[in-house]
């Protein structure tokens, strides 16, 4: 039987009148990759920071690997081995990328094994040339990278990633994709994406988020020939 | 932060050894030592406030707080090994409560600010309002307004009668000073130091992470008021008395002034500027033709308006432009691009 590695039951949140994630039930399997979709405001953030610990839900359970995390906070779910990148960017502007880096690895390892983790990850992220730049002082493309980086060097087996792509021009969501499917060699996926050209080259099942619920759970052709999807999510941004 | 610790304690050495040299020539020990103090205190706040993003307005009730354990223990025990012990231990045990309270409550940055206030404030309040025979701790009385004097001062460890006092006095606080900006600088090299920084630039990020930061703010804070504590013990045996207005807020803001003139973010910075504005303080106290608090603060709007960053990041800044190794920088990095470009190709 393959691992279930996040499960959410009846997962809620209201901000006073808005239900911005509404019931939600949601499984996840060991190495799946799974790309979230949805309009502007349908709930896919507030799911994310309810999985992670950012916000506490108002009503459900999540669990991960069978443990419940439910009133977890952010460091200890990340302490499991969960790689998390926000929606909005998330980095330590004034620190270079190898401090970023390797603070990120640093958890993890003690100081030699955390100074070599975080050359692997630079030569594997390609980063080498700007390893000691501030991270305040690199393109929004690299700065993304290198958030990427601090989830990577972890060996996480869940990773969660909200817009990884958003705002990066052609060549750098290529090299994100790379990315992203190396890490899929050893952890579940969970991307939270607009760019459904993006999402179709990287994705096969897709769950649809409408108003706060989840609307639709399909392979990724399914959901875009859907007359429902189309009219909720596509057919506003066309 | 460049460098190596070896290099760090080199060069605190020999600062150390050539101020110790040519100082006393220009300024009376019993003074220099009060400027010791203050950069002590100068430096407790910039290492939680500079390196951990702690923003605390009370660092001034840990000063007092040390100053008071080591007063109230001198006079009930004698010798001042213990007092002086006790000096550094009982402050950063009730920074260590006060910063539990504060980081596991998730307080934000201003509320943070508002509760060290309050508890200074507080702290002064029922100090002042300890003047009856009610308040003894010990054969200590406390005092109130009068504060408590006539406690032993410092001696010999081990040898209550050989007091250390005058120039040996100055020289003890030098090597104290010196001793606790090392072990300062070995905290911010270590892992802990570089995670307390990684939480000032970014809190969201370190937790998810991994870091617990509550708890890493906690013993940073608790560290900051050990060395406040100690400062405050040593202001104790330079004074020969302690009085409530070290609690005070003004004492409060000055250490953060101190701050921001010296410079955040950095060693050196907060240590100097103590001493420097103490010692104008100083200079200004012994004429009465302008006020004393009006050049302060004029000093800060100056700095704020003109050097935010303070003094030693701004003749940091200086010294690279002049004598940096930018240019060699640089070359190497080409070398090192062009050498990846021809791998790739
Ligand atoms: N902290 C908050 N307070 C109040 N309303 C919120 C908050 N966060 C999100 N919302 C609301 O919840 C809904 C879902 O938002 P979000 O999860 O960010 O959507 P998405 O990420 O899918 O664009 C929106 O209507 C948004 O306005
Ligand atoms: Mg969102």
């Amino acid at each position: 039987m393959v691992e279930t590695v996040l499960e959410t039951h009846g997962l809620t949140m209201r901000f006073g009148g808005v239900v911005a994630s509404d019931n939600v039930d949601f499984k996840l399997q060991a190495r799946e990759l799974r790309c979230l979709i949805g309009p502007n405001g349908a709930g896919k953030s507030t799911f994310f920071k309810c999985v992670t610990g950012l916000q506490t839900p108002s009503e459900g359970e999540v669990y991960m690997r069978g443990v419940e995390t439910t009133h977890w906070m952010p460091h200890q779910i990340a302490s499991m081995g969960v790689g998390i990148k926000t929606q909005t960017p998330n980095v330590m502007d004034s620190l270079s990328v190898f401090e970023n880096i390797w603070l990120a690895a640093r958890r993890f390892h003690n100081p030699q094994d955390a100074n070599r983790k975080t050359q692997e990850i630079i030569e594997r992220l390609a980063l080498g040339s700007i390893a000691r730049d501030d991270l305040g002082r690199l393109a929004h493309g690299e700065r993304q990278r290198v958030e990427l980086g601090l989830v990577a060097v972890g060996d996480p087996w869940l990773v969660l990633l909200d817009e990884p792509a958003a705002g990066m021009s052609a060549e750098d969501v290529e090299r994100m994709t790379e990315i992203i499917h190396e890490l899929n060699k050893t952890a579940a996926i969970i991307i939270v994406e607009h760019d459904m050209k993006f999402i179709r080259s990287i994705a096969e099942k897709v769950t649809v988020f409408h108003q706060g619920k989840v609307l639709m759970e399909e392979h990724v052709d399914r959901v875009m020939s859907d007359p429902t999807v189309r009219n909720v999510y596509l057919g506003k941004k066309a | 932060m460049p460098g190596s610790l070896s290099k760090d304690a080199i060069t605190i050495l020999l600062v150390t050894a050539i101020l110790i040299w040519i100082m006393p020539q220009l300024i009376s020990t019993y003074t220099l030592t009060i400027l010791i103090v203050y950069g002590m205190l100068g430096l407790s706040l910039g290492l939680i406030w500079g390196f951990g993003g702690i923003l605390c307005f009370g660092q001034a009730a840990f000063f007092g707080l040390g100053a008071y354990t080591y007063a109230i223990a001198a006079i009930n025990i004698g010798e001042s090994t213990f007092p002086m012990l006790l000096a550094v231990l009982v402050p950063a045990a009730f920074a260590a409560l006060l910063g539990a309270m504060m980081f596991y409550g998730r307080l934000t940055d201003v509320y943070l600010g508002v509760i060290t206030l309050v508890v200074t404030l507080i702290l002064f309040k029922f100090i002042n309002s300890t003047a009856g025979p009610q308040y003894v701790i010990g054969n200590a009385r406390l005092g109130g307004f009068n504060g408590i004097p006539g406690f032993q001062t410092l001696n010999i460890p081990g040898r209550p009668d050989d007091y250390i006092w005058g120039d040996s006095y100055f020289y003890v606080c030098a090597v104290l000073l010196a001793l606790v900006l090392f072990l300062v600088s070995a905290l911010l090299r270590s892992s802990f130091g570089r995670v307390a920084v990684g939480i000032r630039e970014n809190e969201v990020r370190m937790s998810l992470m991994g870091y617990d930061v509550r708890a890493r703010k906690t013993v940073l804070f608790a560290v900051g008021a050990a060395i406040a504590g100690l400062a405050g013990a040593l202001f104790a045996n330079w004074a020969e008395i302690v009085t409530p207005s070290l609690f005070s807020l003004g004492q409060s803001a000055e250490i953060i002034i101190w701050c921001i003139v010296g410079g955040l973010g950095t060693r050196f910075g907060p240590i100097l500027g103590a001493a420097g504005l103490a010692y104008l303080k100083f200079l200004l106290g012994q004429q009465s033709v302008v006020d004393n608090t009006l050049i302060t603060g004029l000093i800060l709007v100056l700095f704020v308006l003109f050097l935010p960053k303070g003094i030693v990041p701004a003749l940091a800044g200086l010294w690279k432009v002049s004598f940096g190794r930018r240019p060699q920088g640089r070359i190497h990095q080409q070398r090192r691009m062009r050498n990846r470009g021809g791998a790739n190709g």
